[in-house]
């Protein structure tokens, strides 16, 4: 089969967005933007991606996915690249995909200087209760259930809620 | 020495001590003090095996025999790893793993901040990823550090004893040899002695907010680059090499 021929890189990232996030099924991996690259060759497939955090433990299950789902639209010879550099960033998650995440009940990265700060975040954007909306917030701990998160807690409606760091 | 050789000697070095602080961490693994801590601890310890296997994986394109991540994490013995003797210090009280993380933290993030512009391209690209993760990592210990130094006489006390403990093993952080003069002449590897000096400012900075004091300059034990290491690695990487040794062809 030439898979030049028969499909197109367009094509094949919409096939890859039906692929949703193992950890935040709300989202899609093309949303999350690990996705960097499709290339088509006449012999093969290649997928480009980029991992959100060197240790995502999901980093392996994503190329099982990206595999398994261009299989089933009939590809079967496909290589995944991993590439580090552009280094993975919140910027790169889509809008719609930071409105899905707050409805999931995820504070959404906010752009800008969130958490760039290396000593002592003094005078920081305050994260918004993804339940509530109230910006009495507080941080509980940098570290939440994944990598990617933050653990906060609204001091309002005393909700504990995640946080999608931005880095 | 080749310029080969003294890359794939760097790698190891970067890989290593990330390999040997994330064992480190790992074991806090269900023993942290609190909730939140043990799921930081063990989050830092994840990010310390990404930045491992990002290195080892390098170092084995380099070597060109076929060797994998897991061949240089579970099949080298105590005298092949590279890692920084601070690394390997045991966990201790809480108080001990935070002296340490924070002194080995401030000296990753001023290397990788450093090595973000180094000519190799996948050691920079490694600096630039790394550099996210240690900066949550050095402010997680620094807060800590601040909390236990300015907290009540008896974790103010147990912390300084911590750092004075570990004092002695920063000095071999800095030490260099013919593979960083080798290899700082290709804009590949950083001069530490640089390093030093931004190292010296977060400390003071930290401890000074911490209420601690820095420990007087002493005898400073090394042994990092000659991969001479104290009597405490060898049980780290027994423990961390147990299965793949015990059953060498199990696939994951």
């Amino acid at each position: 089969m030439n898979y030049q021929e028969k499909y197109t890189e367009n094509q094949i990232l919409e096939f890859l967005s039906e692929i949703p996030d193992p950890e935040i099924p709300v989202i899609t991996i093309t949303e999350l933007g690990i996705v960097r690259n499709v290339e088509l060759t006449d012999k093969k497939v290649i997928i480009t991606i980029t991992p959100t955090y060197t240790g995502c433990p999901a980093m392996k299950l994503f190329e099982d996915e990206i595999i398994k789902k261009l299989h089933e639209k009939g590809m079967n010879t496909i290589e995944i690249k991993l590439v580090y550099s552009p280094a993975w960033t919140t910027n790169w998650m889509t809008n719609k995909a930071k409105e899905k995440l707050t409805a999931y009940g995820i504070a959404p990265p906010i752009s800008g200087t969130q958490d760039k700060g290396v000593l002592f975040s003094s005078g920081v954007k305050k994260v918004i209760c993804p339940r509530c909306k109230s910006q009495n917030t507080i941080l509980k701990s940098q570290f939440g259930s994944t990598a990617c998160k933050a653990f906060y807690q609204c001091n309002d409606c005393l909700e504990p809620f995640d946080y999608f760091k931005c880095i | 020495m080749t310029a080969k050789e003294a890359l794939l000697n760097y790698c190891l070095r970067l890989g290593d001590s990330s390999l040997i602080l994330g064992q480190r961490m790992s074991e806090w693994c269900s023993n942290g003090p609190i909730l939140e801590e043990d799921i930081a601890m063990t989050n830092i310890a994840l990010d310390l095996f990404g930045q491992a296997r990002t290195m080892l994986t390098y170092a084995g394109e380099i070597e060109e025999k076929g060797k994998t991540e897991d061949d240089f994490a579970y099949k080298r013995n105590e005298r092949e790893f590279y890692n920084s003797l601070l690394s390997e210090r045991p966990n201790g009280h809480f108080g001990d793993t935070i002296a340490r993380n924070f002194l080995q933290s401030a000296y990753f993030f001023h290397l990788y901040t450093t090595l973000s512009s180094s000519k190799d391209d996948m050691i920079s690209a490694h600096a630039v990823k790394s550099l996210k993760e240690v900066t949550y990592h050095l402010r997680h210990s620094a807060e800590w550090l601040v909390r236990l130094g300015d907290g009540t006489a008896e974790s103010h006390e147990k912390v300084q004893i911590s750092l004075d403990d570990l004092w002695e093993f920063t000095g071999d952080l800095f030490e260099m040899n013919e593979v960083d003069e080798l290899l700082i002449k290709e804009g590949i590897a950083v001069d530490l002695n640089e390093i030093k000096k931004e190292w010296i400012k977060t400390v003071d900075q930290v401890l000074e907010r911490a209420t601690l004091k820095k420990p007087e300059n002493g005898y400073m034990q090394t042994g990092r680059l000659n991969a001479i290491h104290s009597e405490y690695l060898g049980h780290l990487i027994a423990e961390m090499q147990f299965l793949p040794r015990a059953y060498p062809d199990a696939k994951w």
